[in-house]
């Protein structure tokens, strides 16, 4: 399957608001998919832990495949939500500089939420 | 692109409110909703790794019956976006789109919601 769907005049005209939007619908698809038994999966993980004292998150987190589903869940949402928030900026802003400085804090945002939590799952892993 | 001046043709003026223009919008309202409450698992999950008074916080702060409230909001927007989504998922494969079925499907996204979100609660969390 092509990974860049676009034809040579789609890519040199970049219409659009955004100028590459299938690439979009798919990822949004897949990650969205995706999402399903990972949220799932989140929602046993947060009742489970919610309340409980460090000891005990270690003690579920070091699971390695707890962790590794953990951090595959944090990235599918965060770049789920990034392609979201996108479409909903492209939506209702219309000028050009706001809308440039919106995507950038929308992709930092979902980038620093990622990095961070991927980080801290890490920790809580590895013994805390 | 620059802002035109023109005038826009009309849409929320002139079209009969649907239940499926309701969960469209709804869609939405709880993807930038969920989008901001990661913020809140990023949280729980760093203050965890940081040290107990970090997470001794978080707990106070979500434990009280607002904090609860939130949690409460906060999986009805989950689960209620997830069925969205699937809703999407069949539409996407050109199935479901006639009224009757288009009806269906949205009254199962908000009852489904809803049953998912009370018994998450019920047996996850309160038993």
């Amino acid at each position: 399957m092509k990974m860049d769907m676009r034809t040579p005049y789609a890519k040199v005209t970049g219409k659009g608001a955004i100028g590459d939007g299938t690439s979009h619908f798919w990822r949004q698809r897949l990650t969205g998919l995706a999402n399903v038994p990972l949220t799932l999966f989140l929602v046993w993980l947060v009742t489970q832990l919610a309340g409980a004292d460090r000891t005990e998150m270690i003690g579920l987190v070091s699971n390695p495949i707890v962790a590794g589903l953990l951090v595959l869940t944090i990235v599918s949402v965060c770049w789920h939500m990034a392609l979201g928030l996108a479409v909903v900026i492209e939506d209702y802003i219309h000028a050009e500089g706001l809308k440039i400085i919106l995507i950038i804090g929308n992709n930092f945002f979902a980038l620093a939420i990622a990095g961070l939590t991927i980080v801290a799952v890490l920790k809580l892993s590895f013994g805390g | 692109m620059k802002q035109s001046r023109r005038p826009l043709s009309p849409h929320l003026e002139i079209y009969h409110f649907s239940l499926t223009m309701a969960l469209s919008i709804i869609h939405r309202i709880t993807g930038v909703g969920l989008y901001f409450g990661t913020g809140l698992l990023a949280w729980w999950l760093i203050a965890a790794a940081a040290g107990p008074e970090p997470l001794a916080l978080v707990h106070s702060m979500l434990g009280n019956w607002f904090g609860q409230l939130v949690l409460i909001g906060f999986t009805w927007a989950l689960f209620h976006h997830m069925l969205g989504g699937l809703k999407h998922f069949i539409w996407d494969t050109g199935s479901g789109l006639e009224p009757e079925q288009r009806q269906m499907l949205s009254w199962i996204n908000i009852v489904g919601g809803l049953i998912l979100t009370g018994l998450t609660w019920l047996f996850l969390v309160w038993m």
